[in-house]
This record gives C-alpha cells, structure tokens and sequence, in this order.
C-alpha cells in the first residue's frame, strides 16, 4: 500500500524468478526443464534491467543482456540440442520424489527468510527481500542438483544456482561490472565443461544417468539391481 | 421490512442466476474448445437441451441401489446450487452470505463429494470403486489446497466472509501482490482439478484407465444423470464466481447500491464469466491429460504454491 | 453438589462389585444402573456448567494420614463430566443390548462400572495421590476389559502392550506430580497451583506430563498401543476408551498445563502444535491403511487427539503472548472437540459393535451392502461419517472451523517461527480433514454399500432397539450441537474463562440474539457460519428440486441390472475393496511415510495357480522407535537373566556391594 509501483515490479520479477526454481523442480521432462530454465533466465534479465532502470545504473544492463543472451538463449538452445542428439528427451530420473522435492523447497524458501530478515533489519525492503529470495533460488539449485540424477539436469540446476547469485548482485546497489562479467564467464567456462563431460560420458557409459557412473566407481554395487 | 423484501429478492434472484448461467457456462467452453480444435461443435444452448432431454427420461436404477443412491443427485445439486448462490456474482447484498463464510463454502463442496463417492459405491461396479477412489485422492490434496488459498487471503485481511474480502480488496489499491498471484494460481489449479477438468480429468471421456468423475456417475441415468450433470456445471460456476469475486471484485454492487449498480455488477458479472470460459478453453485445447498419478504432483504443487504464498504474505508485510 | 457426585461415582462402583458377584443374570440391572448413574451425573454437570459454576472442593477423611482424599469440581472439571458421562449413559444402553453377544458377557459387568467410576474420579480428584490412584484404576479396568475377549488372537498382544504403555505412562504422570509438589510435597493441587515450579525444573514436569498424559491419550509417538487395545475390547467399552479414556487424558493435560504449571512458555506450545499436526495426518494415514474397522477407527483417535492438541497448543501459544481472547478462541474449539469427537467416535463404534454383532466380522473386506439389511444402522453410522469428516451440518466441523478461525490469527503472533508454524500446522490440520473425508467414504462405502462379499454379510439382521436406539442419541446430539454450536460454548465458557480469565471473544458482551443463529465468534465481518440455515436452506432446496424434477419432468423408475460400461460381472468379488480404495492415497502419500511396495506376481500365460498382489508397508514409528527399544530390552533382559543363577554367596555379595555404594552416596551427597 505505502510502497511504490517500482517495489512491486522489483518485487514481482524476483518471485517469479523464485518461482521458476520451484518449476525446475516440478518437471519431469528434459525439454520442460530447459523452458523453464529459459524463462528464469529471462526473469533475472528483466530484474536486471529493472534494477539497472531504477537505480541509475547503466552497467546492470550489460549483467540484463549477458543473462538474457548467454542463459536465456544460448545454453538452452545447446542444452536443448544436446539433448535431441543423445535423444534422452524422455524422463528425468528423480532420486527424491517430485512432492518431496517441492516441500523440502518451500522449507528451504523459510529458511532463508527466517535467516536473512532478521539478520538485515537496518537494510532496505528491497535489499532484505532480495537477500532472502536470492538465498533461496541458491539453496533449490542446490536441491535440484543432488535431487536430479540425470547430467543435464545437475547442469541446469548450477546454472539456476548463478541466477540467484546474480539477482543478489543486481540488488546490492555498487556491484562493480567487473564480478559479473567473470561470473559470466565463469558459467560459460563451466558450460563447456560440463557438455563435453557430458559428451564423453555418453561416449563410454551410453547413458547420463549418474548412477551408472556411481555404479562404475563401485559406490552403488549393493543397491542397484 | 422493505429491505428484508429486497434482500430476499435478491438471494432468489441470486439462486436463478446461477441456475439459469451454469450450462450456459459449460456450452460456452465446449463451444471455444470445439471451435479451437477445428471443430464447429455444439451450440451454445446444446446443454440445456441435454438437461431437459435427460430430465424427461425415465431413470433406470441398479437392482441393487439404496435409497443413498436415488436421493443423492438432489442433494448434491441443492448443495452446489446454494454453495454457487452464497458466492456475490453481481452484488455483495445477499442475506444468506453469512451462513457460510469461504471455509463452510469449501466444506458444503467437501459434503456434496462425499455424497457423490458413496452413490459411486453404492451399486458394487468396479467402475464406481474406481471412480470414488481417484475422486478422494484428488479431493484430499485440492481441499487442504483450497484452504491455504483461503489462509492467504484469510491472514491478510483477517476474514473469511467473501463480502468482507471483496470490499477490502476493492477498497485498496491492492497493485501487484506477489502472495495473492500465488494464491490466484493455486486456486485456479484447484478449481481445474476440482471441477473434473483437462488435464486432471476429462469430462467427455469414457476410458476405463483416465476417467474420474465420470467412473462414479457411470451408472445413473434419466433425472438423476441430469441433476448429477447440472451440479458438476454449477461446481465450474461456483469455482468461476469464487475466483472472479475474491480476486476480481470490480463492479460488485455494494450492500447500499441502486438498481444501476446492480445492472451494471450483472453486466460485469457475464463478462467475467465469457473471459473465464474462454481462458478456460484455451487452456483445455492446448493440454493433454495428465496420468492420474501426476495428479498427486499437481495438487501438492498447489497445495505448495498455497504455502508459498502463505510464507510471502509475511515478507511483503514485514518489509 | 460434589457430594452428589461422589454418592454416585461410589453407587458406580458398588455396581461393579454387584455385577462381580451376580455374574451373567444382572447383566441388564448392572447396565441400566450405569446408564442411570452416568445420567444422573450429565445432569449434575449440566446443572453446574449452566447455572452457578464456582469451584466447590470436599477432602475425605481416607487415603494418605497427611494428605486425605481431596476432591474438587469446577467447571472444566464439570465440562469433562459432561462428555465422560453422556457417553458413559449411552454406553450402558448400548451395552444391554450388546453385552450379551460377547464371548464372555460377565468378564465385562464388574470392570465396566469400575472403569467409569475411575474416569469420573480423575476428573474430580484434586490432589495428585487421588489423581494418581483413579488413573492407574482407570488404566486396569480397561486393561482387563481389553482382556474380556482374550481368546482372540492377538489380543493378548494387544493388553500386554497396553499394559506396559499403561505403566509407563503412568510412572511418567508420577514423576511429573513429583517434580510438580517440589521438595515440600504439596500434593495438593491448591498447594502446587500456588508455586509451580520455574524454569528447568517446570520444562521437566512439562515434558513428563505430555509423556504420561499424551500415551495415554495416543499423541504419535506415543500411540502405537491405542490401535492394538481399542479395537480388541467389547465395543461398547472401545467406545468409551477411545471416545472418553483419551478425553480423561486430556482432560489431565489441560488440568496441568492450563491450571497448575503456571506460565509456560510459547516454546511448549509450539511443541503441542507439532506433535498435534504430526498425530492428525499420521493418525488419519494409518487409518486409510486398514481394513479392520475397529483398527480404522481407533487410528482415527490418534487423529482427532491430534486436533485437539493442535487446539491446546494454539491457546497456550496466544496465552503466551497475551493474547486471551483468542486463547480462549483456541481453547474452545478443543475443549468443543473433546465432546464432539466423544459423540461420533462413540457413535462409530458403536455402528461397527452393530456390525460385528450382525455379522460376526469386524474385517471390511467381508461385509457389503448391509444398508439394505440394516438401514437403520447405516444411516447412523452414515451421520457419524460425516460428522468425523468434518463436514456441515454436523459437529465435526464446528470444532475444526472454530480451530481454524484461531489458526488465521498466526500473524498477531510476534514469534517468526510462530509465523510460519501455525499456518504450516493449518495445512496439516486441513489435509488429514480431507484425507479423514477420504477414509470415511472408504469405511461406509465398502462396509454398507456395494453388494455383500460374503455369506455372513448377505444374511446380516438389524441390531436390536436398545442399541440403534444408543447411537440415535449420540447422533442427535451430533446434529444439535453443529446446527447450534451456540448453546455448546455457553456451556463451556465457564471452563474457558477458568482457565484463561477471558471468556469466549463472542461472549465477551452479553450474548447477541442473533448469535444463536450465525456463529461468529470473532464478529459477523470476520467470519461466520450458520449450520441451521445452511441445514434449512439444503432442506427447502432439496426438496424443490425433488417436487420440481418429478411434478414436471418425470418420476419413473426402472430397475434393471447394473451396467458397468457394458461388462457387468456378478461376482462381488469384482468390485473396490478397502485397500484397493486407498490405493491411490497409498501411492501419492504411503510411498514415503510407509514405504508402501506394491509387488504384482502375474502368472505366465499357461499357468494355472492365481495371481497374487502384495502391497508391503512398514510402520516407521514402531520400526523406528519402538523395535530398538524392545530389542534393547531383550538384550539387558537377556544379560540380566545369569543373575538368576548364581550362588548364595554371589547374592550375598551383590547385596553386599549394594549397600556399600549407597552409603558411599549418603556420604557423598552430604
């Protein structure tokens, strides 16, 4: 009520980024997941820019077109060919069920916001509510890589992970240029790994399943039938 | 005395309303949905013309059907036709409307399914098993979801009362709210599940493996088909009015309002319902079904998005 | 008046003694006489609850020299008189008709007065020796009326459980009253009401007291001999425990948490909460899983318990924060849901006594269609489905609807982990509501509706005037207090103000008129629900549409086979059992909480013997919590047991080495 227009897009587009971790979460389908992927990309993007928009601050517009181009566009659409190539559109293997892994999200969203409000009650709403959001979108990345078993998905789920890092930086007013671009290209450099691991995987195990590598290494031996 | 004349009058115009709007309600989307798929599809009145024609059937019962069997098609109908008519369509003045605030709403919703998977059982087909038990799993993650919606909203503005909600949010210039986006789509999930349709169930389809609502009335005919039919057009109605009038207040005519008032709330009321039809039959064509067993993952996403919504009430409040 | 009521809780028992050594004939005299006795005490409570509710305390010149018998009634005390004894009353009426189908009818007629008069004795004890003592014989009784039928299988499991739980519960109580009195002894409740004890010493009488009080009661973990007992007495007397021994638990519960300990803090409210949400869904889970009704219903206690402390909780959390008026909202509702769930869990098992006794199986896989051969059974039992699933009109959901108006008050709370948990436990709270909706359409539908699946249950007979005549009472009362809750919470609020010093925010000001028509306690703009009409406006609807549909449309019927999309198949057997219904719910929440496996062995095409299907589940409290106990008894027990053949001189020197170590602690401790 007492706070302004720019709270509440700010507000909006940090939720739906947060929103879209949970839908991470949600899918079962690789091609889903990568949508979804695309469309938090693309949130971030839009909070940056806001961001950029509101505070002054032409060079959050460059963190807004690094998002948008290089996890809005780019990687989904080489995750996406990826997975055509290795035709393993199918299904995600989950090593937690779906239900499970969405409550223990909305666990890990209260957590962070109980963590973070109190610690930051001399900061700005704005600062505060990122923080907390931003800690969560972390926290489900997090979740997502050791709750999904398929390689991609750990990918997407890391990636998801650096959006939450850059929504944190956006909202913190004086995050030089610099910290993100090597942040960008940090992810970049970690893309290509992991989609020639990905690859060579592939190659040796005719799966991505990472049990199998599990399995390889001896560590699973008793369970796996 | 000329305002309790009043008051009734317009609780019994309230109850046709609903009556009359229901199947008009149902042809519209069938109508979209058809036309969408390339279809020509029936007319807007066809469900009308299926209701009368059923109604005027004889009704053929199971040898072995009990008296729960036969009389509870008109008590689910009563139960969903006064549930739809304690929800404000067109005015916010409706002497009923304390009778039940949103919780009661829910729980006459639970009692008129309840009712609904007993008579499922009753004739001992395996259909009807089937049926009830898929309606219950469904029913017992969207009502605890059905509830937290309510909570968001119920914890904000400290009421239940849907005219007490409709005022308040009328009354404030409530911009974006994250917590009641939240709340808005996890009802709106609810009420696709709820009201037996695409992707949780499909109200045309007689596949032993998919159906739902339709394995539990599978054995009814005659009236008591048409009143079992006209009570799941009344549900859709009664989600369509929920959602419109908690969410979508505007032109809700207030307690005081004149005869324009009330017009022009009826005139908003309709074009609400023929956005929702449409929205609700583009979104039908453009789904495919889900298994029944993605139905448990669906609703629990509901039932988190409500909790969600719950814990970010706190964070735009305390900010 | 508390002489009165003592005279009778003593006719109570002089009955037990009569029907102890009349036997067999004075069945129905000692039956009546319970249900006069109990009436006469129905009536004393109400008179108090209505009319002057000040605490009137009597000591009698027996028990300890220096303590005496305390005795004291107020109006919480009165309130739980009132439901121990309604059902108590519809018990003995119940009992006449039913008793005599028991395998041993006179095993019941001495403990069943006993264990009522134990009841009521706890409930007006006001110091904690005669607490204690009307406690443990509450606790025999029933353990031997568990034992009536001990030729059953499995029953003998049953009470040695019971049993062990029952001591342990109450050795826990013991040590509580013992933290409680401090080192001066005051064992009167007057005397520890005036300094309770602080800080770690009044945590631990807390602790000690949900342990003894919440076993008895069936709060998760602590319930798991509640499903066993229950369902393994006569069902007149599971009845009673599962309607009103747990309320007496309760009661003890509240008595000590609300009266005697003082202020706590918010921190064991919160604790309440949880283990109040964990029993609802837990208890409500269990129960989908069962297909014995007797175990399913007992389950179903474990729920409602549940609910009653997320009730309890709620308030000592608002009282904490100083929040009366909506603790006292909170306390409400569970002191309403302590009589409602009295009634229809009562009402329950007596439908599923009227089940047993016309069939002779308490296993719903065997039953079916009974509403065409007991209608009036069914339609009681259909009322007391409805009211456990929470639904209007009747009582179950008054209560759970007052729960819920005090749960959409979380945010006065200034605690964040408050925030967050009261609307966590609402969640709860409505999930086992629809899950127990689930559960009940499962319990009716394969129980009465369908067709029959065996021969007993094609041939089943209407019970008898007496019993029909027990459970149309409780229904009735089910159906008043939903439709006017109002007069209910009148009667209580002297308990509530009692115990909190606000009354009822609705009460707060006189009593509106129109209050006893909508419900409302917080204000008509807050929230507010009216059975009566919605009741009424159902009726007249109803009966419209019914007048309409036939006058112009039409009223013809025809009976024919039944369709089933064509491939009608006449075996019963074809159709939804109980676990085939609850395997969708198995599936969506068994999988985690009990690791539900399904497991399908199909034979090859060819192959003649049957196809067989498995569902394996594990419970994980008593897998968890209660099996490593065992086994760790088994082993000290089993080290213990060489002790047992030593010689002379060993046994000499044990002891020998035993007083030696306690008169070096006598030194050491000076």
């Amino acid at each position: 009520m007492l706070r302004g227009f720019e709270f509440d897009i700010a507000h909006t587009l940090s939720t739906s980024v947060l929103l879209l971790s949970f839908a991470l979460l949600y899918q079962r389908r690789l091609a889903g997941v990568l949508e979804a992927f695309a469309l938090q990309a693309f949130f971030v993007a839009a909070a940056a820019a806001w961001q950029a928009y509101t505070q002054n601050a032409p060079h959050l517009f460059v963190t807004a077109a690094i998002a948008l181009t290089f996890k809005g566009l780019i990687i989904p659409i080489a995750l996406m060919r990826i997975v055509r190539r290795l035709n393993i559109h199918r299904s995600i293997e989950t090593a937690l069920g779906v239900n499970l892994t969405l409550l223990a999200g909305v666990g890990l969203v209260a957590l962070s916001i109980v963590l973070v409000f109190p610690v930051t009650a001399a900061s700005g709403a704005l600062t505060r509510e990122n923080l907390a959001l931003a800690l969560s979108i972390v926290l489900l990345g997090l979740l997502m890589m050791i709750t999904r078993r398929n390689a991609v998905t750990q990918v997407v789920g890391f990636m998801s992970l650096e959006n939450g890092l850059i929504l944190a930086a956006v909202g913190v007013k004086g995050m030089p240029l610099v910290v993100e671009m090597s942040i960008a290209f940090s992810v970049l450099i970690a893309f290509i790994v992991f989609g020639m691991f990905i690859f060579r995987i592939r190659e040796r195990f005719d799966t991505l399943d990472l049990q199998y590598l599990e399995r390889f290494r001896g560590e699973r031996s008793r369970e796996n039938p | 005395m000329r305002g309790t004349a009043i008051d009734l009058a317009l609780q019994i115009l309230q109850l046709s309303l609903v009556l009359v709007l229901a199947p008009a309600l149902t042809g519209l989307t069938r109508r979209l949905r058809a036309r969408l798929m390339g279809r020509k599809g029936p007319g807007l009145f066809q469900p009308y013309r299926d209701l009368v024609k059923l109604l005027r059937k004889e009704a053929v019962l199971a040898e072995n059907a009990s008296w729960l069997y036969r009389s509870a098609p008109y008590m689910i109908f009563a139960l969903l036709w006064l549930a739809a008519a304690l929800v404000p369509t067109f005015t916010t003045r409706l002497p009923l409307s304390p009778a039940a605030d949103l919780i009661a709403l829910v729980a006459l919703i639970g009692a008129a399914r309840f009712l609904q998977a007993l008579a499922g059982m009753d004739v001992g087909t395996s259909f009807g098993g089937i049926g009830a038990s898929r309606e219950m799993m469904i029913a017992s993650l969207a009502e605890p979801a059905m509830l937290l919606v309510i909570f968001t909203m119920a914890l904000f503005i400290q009421s239940t009362s849907i005219p007490s909600i409709a005022e308040f949010v009328l009354s404030q210039p409530v911009g974006i709210r994250v917590s009641f986006a939240l709340a808005l789509i996890a009802l709106i999930m609810v009420a696709i599940a709820e009201s037996a349709r695409i992707p949780v169930d499909n109200p045309a389809t007689h596949l032993e493996l998919t159906m739902v609502h339709e394995a539990m009335v599978l054995e009814y005919s005659g009236r008591h088909l048409a009143l079992i039919e006209a009570a799941s057009m009344m549900k859709l109605l009664f989600y369509v009015s929920l959602i419109a009038g908690v969410f979508a207040p505007w032109g809700l005519a207030p307690d005081d309002a004149g005869i324009d008032a009330l017009a022009i709330g009826a005139c908003v009321y309709a074009a609400k319902l023929i956005v929702a039809g449409t929205l609700l039959s583009v979104f039908e064509a453009s789904i495919a079904k889900m298994r029944v067993f993605r139905v448990g993952e669906y609703l629990g996403g509901a039932l988190l998005l409500g909790l969600l919504g719950t814990i970010f009430l706190y964070v735009s409040q305390s900010l | 008046m508390l002489i009165a009521i003592l005279a009778t809780i003593a006719t109570l028992l002089a009955l037990g003694a009569f029907g102890a050594v009349r036997g067999r004939p004075a069945s129905d005299s000692v039956y009546i006489g319970c249900a006069a006795a109990c009436g006469a005490l129905v009536v004393l409570a109400l008179f108090m609850l209505g009319g002057d509710s000040s605490p009137r305390s009597l000591a009698l010149p027996f028990g300890l020299p220096w303590l005496q018998a305390n005795f004291r009634v107020d109006a919480l005390a009165a309130w739980f008189l009132l439901a121990v004894n309604v059902i108590g009353a519809a018990a003995g009426v119940y009992g006449r008709g039913y008793g005599p189908h028991g395998e041993e009818p006179q095993r019941v007629l001495a403990c069943l007065p006993v264990f009522l008069a134990a009841m009521n004795l706890v409930v007006v004890a006001d110091d904690a020796f005669v607490f204690l003592l009307a406690w443990e014989f509450m606790s025999l009784s029933s353990w031997l009326l568990v034992l009536a039928n001990h030729r059953q299988p499995g029953n003998s499991h049953a009470a040695l459980v019971y049993f062990v739980m029952a001591a342990f519960g109450t050795a826990a109580l013991l040590l509580a009253f013992g933290v409680l009195a401090g080192f001066e002894g005051n064992y009167r409740f007057a005397d520890i009401r005036l300094g309770p004890p602080q800080g770690w010493l009044g945590g631990l009488a807390t602790a000690l007291v949900l342990i003894g009080a919440g076993s008895k009661a069936g709060l998760v973990p602590l319930h798991a001999w509640l499903p066993l007992a229950h369902p393994a007495a006569p069902s007149h007397v599971s009845a009673l425990m599962s309607g009103v021994m747990t309320k007496v638990a309760i009661y003890g519960l509240v008595r000590i948490l609300f009266d005697l300990s003082g202020d706590l803090g918010w921190g064991w409210g919160a604790v309440l909460l949880a283990l109040g949400g964990l029993s609802a869904v837990l208890g409500v889970l269990y129960a989908l899983m069962q297909h014995d009704l007797k175990v399913l219903l007992a389950y179903h206690t474990v729920e409602n318990i549940g609910i009653i402390v997320i009730g309890l909780g709620l308030a000592l959390v608002f009282k904490a924060n100083g929040l009366g008026p909506l603790a006292a909202l909170a306390l409400s509702a569970a002191l309403l849901h302590v009589l409602n769930h009295a009634l229809f869990k009562s009402l329950l098992f007596f439908g599923a006594g009227a089940v047993l006794v016309a069939t002779g199986e308490r296993d719903m896989e065997r039953q079916g269609g009974l509403i065409h051969r007991m209608p009036r059974t069914a339609t009681l039992f259909l009322v007391g489905s409805i009211a456990i699933s929470a639904l209007p009109p009747f009582n179950g959901f008054v209560s759970e609807w007052l729960t819920f108006q005090a749960i959409l008050n979380g945010p006065s709370l200034p605690q964040w982990t408050l925030k967050f948990a009261v609307p966590v436990t609402g969640a709860m709270l409505a999930l086992a509501a629809a899950l127990a909706a689930a559960c009940f359409v499962k319990a009716f539908g394969v129980t009465f509706l369908g067709r029959p699946r065996s021969p007993e249950a094609a041939e089943a007979h209407e019970v008898d005037s007496a019993m029909t005549g027990a459970m149309a009472a409780l229904a009735a009362l089910c159906l008043a207090i939903g439709l006017v809750p109002t007069l209910a919470i009148l009667l209580l609020n002297p308990a509530v103000g009692l115990l909190l010093g606000t009354p009822f925010p609705a009460l707060a000001d006189g009593l509106d008129p129109s209050e006893w028509l909508f419900f409302a306690p917080l204000g008509l703009q807050r929230s507010s629900y009216s059975g009566l009409i919605v009741l009424v406006a159902v009726t007249i609807v109803t009966f419209a549409v019914v007048e309409g549909v036939h006058r112009l449309a039409s009223a013809e019927i025809r009976r024919g086979p039944p369709w089933d999309c064509g491939f009608p198949d006449p075996h019963p057997a074809t159709q939804y059992t109980a676990s085939s219904f609850a395997q969708p719910i198995r599936r969506v929440f068994g999988t985690l909480i009990f690791q539900a496996r399904e497991h399908v062995d199909m034979p090859e095409p060819g192959e003649s013997r049957a196809a067989r299907f498995e569902a394996r589940l594990v419970d994980p409290v008593w897998d968890g919590l209660y099996a490593p106990i065992g086994r760790g008894l088994e082993w000290l027990t089993s080290r213990a047991n060489a002790l047992q053949f030593l010689t002379i001189r060993r046994y000499l020197t044990l002891v020998f080495a035993a007083l030696i170590v306690l008169l070096i602690a006598v030194v050491l401790s000076e």
